[in-house]
């Protein structure tokens, strides 16, 4: 890697109807009428359809009972989605049909001229095998569980400062956003430290991962624009920490070696693009959702609060019940898959939060059991791209739950809910009526 | 079922309980090291590592079951000699 970072793509991206040459192709053109509510999730799915996060449980349900273990739609240039654990786990474990070249599905598909498989884009989670393992034992390290825990108390002090901003609070009368006043600025804060960025560009970050997440229905030119200013923003803070070296992610980051040398710039800042992305919206929706459950649930929050040790259960089951996460992967090779003829360049979503309400694989699927024993649920997905996160998304929701729980030992939903876009499920807006305070 | 016998407080337990570990097809989930820190470790990777032979006491047969129960990968076997 040179001392300066040459600036990111400033051309405007030419759009292409075909992988050659194209760094984004469109397999057929955007049309924004293409994109009305969905009238059959079986044979016209879409998971950025404004019905489907807060329904989906249900939707995945009535798919599973009418015998469709795969549902397809047209959209997105064709798209396949499989429902059933056996058919979700079968797409993560076959590397070979699926590339994960891209992993969040949009209008716009990978050209040759994107960085190609198998390091892509955002390595490693855009990286297939061989060099998957080698670009992931890189980043494995610093998210091993013994170096996470270290970072309890300060997620603890954390939350406690933002239950001490909401401020004086009146039992049975104040309401608060436990989404926007709490759950959207802890893994932010957190990532966002280990990496080194400046704490004030928080809201910025939130921005980057909306725009990558929650607007694949916007135009692939107004995507690009926004991939630009991100990696325009990363390149900044790269060259800042070339300038200034200190102990972060960032700088770990920038020295690390693999095969002897020193990363690419596009690995540096496509590993930072995943840190950032992937470990915001993921982890403050599943507190979201896991704080609605319990919102509703008073049974469920009263043994929390009084037994805390059942959150070696409880922690598990919010996961598997609420899982925010569904991956994508890009069809590799024409192949026949249960039944379903997919097509090269087919993406096919991989929504582990369906296979974890599969009631052949979890009794009572639909049912949130707090003490749950036996619970081998996929919300940190399957196979070899295991969230690489997994073990700081399970401290920061457990200390986010029991920090809400201590301070607020009775609490009710108080109001309209709104769902997230896309890919990543969890409330964005989530007012809830505190009935006790500590 | 508690049963005492021969005045001691031993109830029945399978005596030659082991715990085994497929290293190929663990993917790093640390839900055995969470739940029997006693019968497994993790390494520098995050991966799972059996700690001792893999024969388990009759007082972590519980936690062995709970280790194998949550693997996602089905990477934890238990076999009873």
């Amino acid at each position: 890697m040179t001392d300066t970072i040459e600036p990111a793509v400033a051309e405007p991206l030419a759009l292409s109807d075909s992988p050659e040459n194209a760094i984004a192709w469109e397999r057929v053109p955007y049309n924004a009428a293409d994109y009305g509510p969905v009238s059959d999730f079986a044979t016209d799915f879409d998971h950025a359809d404004k019905a489907y996060n807060a329904n989906a449980p249900e939707v995945w349900k009535e798919l599973r009972d009418s015998g469709c273990p795969v549902a397809h739609s047209d959209r997105y240039g064709g798209m396949w989605t499989p429902i059933t654990h056996e058919a979700v786990n079968d797409v993560a474990y076959d590397t070979e049909n699926f590339t994960s070249r891209s992993v969040v599905v949009s209008h716009a598909r990978p050209g040759d001229a994107a960085i190609p498989a198998p390091i892509g884009v955002v390595p490693p989670i855009s990286s297939d095998p061989p060099f998957h393992n080698l670009a992931r034992r890189l980043l494995l390290p610093p998210f091993a569980p013994k170096q996470i825990e270290p970072w309890e108390d300060e997620i603890r002090a954390l939350c406690t400062r933002l239950l001490d901003e909401m401020g004086d609070i009146t039992p049975g009368d104040t309401i608060v956003d436990a989404a926007i006043q709490y759950a959207q600025h802890i893994p932010v804060n957190v990532i966002g430290r280990m990496l080194g960025f400046p704490e004030a560009d928080e809201a910025l970050f939130r921005e980057f991962v909306h725009n990558t997440l929650e607007t694949i229905n916007a135009p692939t030119a107004d995507r690009q624009e926004n991939f630009q200013k991100l990696d325009a923003y990363l390149d900044a803070q790269v060259q800042d920490h070339i300038d200034n070296p200190r102990e972060d992610l960032t700088d770990y980051l920038l020295n690390v070696e693999l095969g002897g040398e020193k990363l690419s710039q596009e690995h540096v800042r496509g590993s930072i693009v995943l840190l950032l992305i992937a470990g915001i919206d993921t982890t403050w929706s599943a507190i979201g959702s896991s704080l609605w459950h319990l919102a509703q649930t008073p049974a469920d929050l009263e043994r929390l609060h009084d037994e805390p040790e059942v959150m070696t259960f409880a922690l598990e089951e919010f996961l598997r019940a609420y899982a925010p996460v569904t991956m994508a992967r890009m069809v590799a090779k024409d192949v026949d898959f249960h039944g379903c003829p997919m097509k090269k360049d087919d993406w096919v979503l991989l929504p582990f939060p369906a296979a974890n309400r599969d009631p052949r694989v979890f009794e009572d699927a639909d049912q949130f059991i707090i003490d749950r024993e036996s619970n081998r649920h996929a919300a940190f997905g399957l196979g070899i791209h295991r969230c690489l996160g997994s073990n700081l998304a399970r401290l920061e929701l457990k200390v986010a739950i029991e920090e809400f729980v201590k301070r607020f030992p009775k609490f009710e939903l108080a109001g309209d809910v709104s769902w997230s876009v896309g890919q990543i499920r969890g409330p964005r807006v989530l007012p809830v009526r505190i009935l006790e305070t500590a | 079922m508690a049963v005492s016998w021969c005045g001691s407080n031993f109830g029945p337990y399978s005596p030659g309980m082991r715990v085994h570990l497929d290293v190929e097809k663990c993917q790093g989930h640390n839900r055995c090291y969470a739940l029997a820190p006693e019968l497994f470790d993790v390494d520098d990777y995050g991966q799972a590592v059996l700690l001792g032979d893999g024969s388990v006491t009759p007082d972590l047969e519980d936690k062995a079951r709970l280790a194998a129960s949550n693997c996602p990968e089905y990477a934890i076997t238990i076999t009873d000699s």
